[in-house]
């Protein structure tokens, strides 16, 4: 009964990714056909030695990392806040949730519209208000307000995961240490971060991979630019493969792309399969 | 409650948590209030906009007659509910006779399931797309519906997995005693206790599908472009008309904000493959 899913998702993962590496090997441009001859490594050499293959790399760890460290921080914030006695808690709960089912396409155009327009934005309206000079986002700091519009989106995720697993912290434990004289400080060193430890890491894994294929936020604010200031690995291959039509370096570019995932993958890979005998 | 917490506690906590949960909410709350205003209040200073300026619906009905709002809502419905579904009915069967009957390669075999939603999606877009063009499925929901099954498709077996194996053997010994057929066993015993799961499943994996704007943005252009293509055609000009964005962006998104606040736990469980419980 297993096979339906095992056959098609094995033809899902062959049939693609073989005929990526396949491509990546072959001088093939959809505009200039040349019978697409082997070319070896060339695809590769090129992709790696492309300027804008550094700017991507570099862009890309720079939005992971950053949005990994604001919604992390962020999220251990949200959870040790709400799983604090408090009133309406449900309702509050709801409310630092919602942004995380919001469709990408919307919180990007309307953190962009909205909020970061220099004219009519909030942010460019206090700015004036307070007589400074609004700052043009999507022009000059491009990639900091592409890491704020996700980390928006990702924060509500890396909440929830943190206080669901904040509820499983033994609250005895805690109030032992607080009898024995331990601060608010050691008690969040020595007892909730460790036992908080395991999900930030999930966290984390589960992050990067959907942080890695970052797009439709950069395709809708900035198209990568100002020239290449916000494009990522995801929207370099893009743009090679579908806006210049050279098939060969987007799936060169792809099977980078694939190899760097795998090596998130392994990880958290690893976390889940001890966790499943359970 | 182990120890007493004083009200001022209590109200300082919530004083806190309250506002930090309001800003967090509020660009969901300004689009809702933009889209009821008319282009031209919607441009003005926030608190103008807020205390002096009417309401209307305007909005909402140039959406749909300028740029057909409903077409594309549909094309979202049935993308989603269309991946999911049939993702559902192959996904069923792998996940009972894993939970089940497990033999000794089931841990693996879910595992590399797993491991292929680690596929970042561009590294196979170029041949996807290939194929897509070839066969004609470019611009079509059939061709999505089966894309975003296949994305989903690992995340619905894992679900459906864990929901299944909490269902107690025991249950079925006890109905296997009352001389239950395997008929009756699965209709009557199984079937009741497994369908809350499902319904989890299910709804997480339309939120998903809804969401997704990595293959719903390369494949489609304009006849199955669902709500999440229809939005980025406002990332320029057309996204200066705050009023309108608003008003389509608080459609696209209010449908699966209801159910995503139903699905907050059941979100816990298939987005982290139960890594955290």
């Amino acid at each position: 009964m297993i096979s339906p899913s095992v056959i098609l998702l094995l033809g899902w993962m062959i049939i693609p990714l073989s005929l990526t590496i396949y491509f990546s090997f072959l001088r093939y441009n959809l505009i200039t056909p040349t019978g697409n001859p082997f070319v070896g490594w060339e695809n590769y050499y090129w992709f790696l030695t492309d300027p804008s293959f550094k700017a991507a790399m570099i862009n890309t760890l720079v939005m992971v990392g950053g949005i990994l460290l604001i919604t992390v921080i962020g999220g251990i914030g949200f959870a040790l806040l709400l799983d604090r006695p408090m009133w309406g808690q449900g309702i509050i709960r709801i409310m630092v949730i919602a942004p995380f089912f919001v469709m990408p396409t919307v919180s990007a155009l309307v953190w962009k519209n909205m909020f970061m327009n220099p004219v009519n934005g909030i942010f460019g309206r206090i700015a004036t208000g307070l007589g400074f000079e609004p700052i043009d986002f999507m022009g000059q700091i491009p990639l900091l307000s592409i890491v704020l519009i996700v980390s928006w989106m990702w924060l509500p995720f890396a909440t929830l995961i943190l206080f669901t697993a904040m509820q499983s912290l033994d609250q005895e434990q805690l109030e032992a240490a607080e009898m024995d004289g331990a601060g608010w400080t050691s008690r969040f060193i020595f007892i909730v971060l460790p036992h908080l430890a395991r999900a930030i890491t999930v966290v984390i894994l589960i992050q990067t991979i959907f942080l890695l294929s970052i797009f439709a936020e950069i395709l809708v604010t900035t198209n990568g630019g100002p020239g290449t200031a916000s494009t990522n690995l995801t929207y370099l291959i893009y743009v090679s493969s579908l806006l210049q039509f050279d098939v060969g370096m987007g799936s060169a570019g792809g099977v980078i792309a694939i190899i760097l995932a795998n090596i998130v993958a392994i990880f958290l890979m690893r976390m889940i399969g001890k966790n499943l005998d359970a | 409650m182990a120890r007493s917490v004083s009200n001022r506690a209590k109200a300082l906590n919530t004083a806190v948590a309250g506002t930090l949960g309001f800003l967090m909410f509020f660009p969901i709350l300004w689009i809702i209030v933009l889209s009821f205003k008319t282009e031209e209040d919607a441009i003005r200073a926030p608190l103008e906009v807020l205390f002096n300026s009417g309401w209307t619906l305007e909005s909402f009905f140039t959406v749909q007659e300028r740029s057909d709002y409903f077409k594309h809502f549909s094309n979202s419905v049935i993308i989603s509910l269309g991946s999911t579904f049939l993702g559902l009915l192959i996904a069923v069967p792998a996940a009972w006779a894993m939970a089940f009957v497990p033999a000794k390669h089931t841990k693996n075999v879910l595992m590399w399931m797993l491991s292929t939603k680690m596929l970042p999606p561009v590294g196979v877009l170029v041949p996807i797309y290939l194929i897509f063009r070839d066969y004609g499925l470019l611009d079509t929901r059939i061709g999505l519906v089966f894309v975003l099954m296949m994305m989903n498709l690992p995340i619905i077996i894992w679900m459906l997995y864990t929901y299944f194996k909490e269902i107690p053997g025991e249950i079925l010994e006890a109905a296997r005693m009352d001389g239950a057929s395997l008929r009756e066993e699965i209709l009557y015993v199984l079937t009741p206790m497994a369908i809350p799961g499902m319904a989890s499943t299910v709804l997480l994996n339309i939120i998903l599908a809804w969401n997704e704007a990595f293959w719903t943005l390369n494949l489609t252009a304009a006849k199955a472009a669902p709500l999440t293509a229809f939005i980025a055609s406002y990332s320029s000009p057309e996204g200066l008309f705050y009023a309108k964005l608003s008003a389509a962006s608080i459609m696209a998104i209010a449908p699966i904000l209801i159910m995503g606040w139903f699905s907050q736990k059941q979100l816990v469980r298939g987005l982290t493959f139960g890594a955290v419980k």
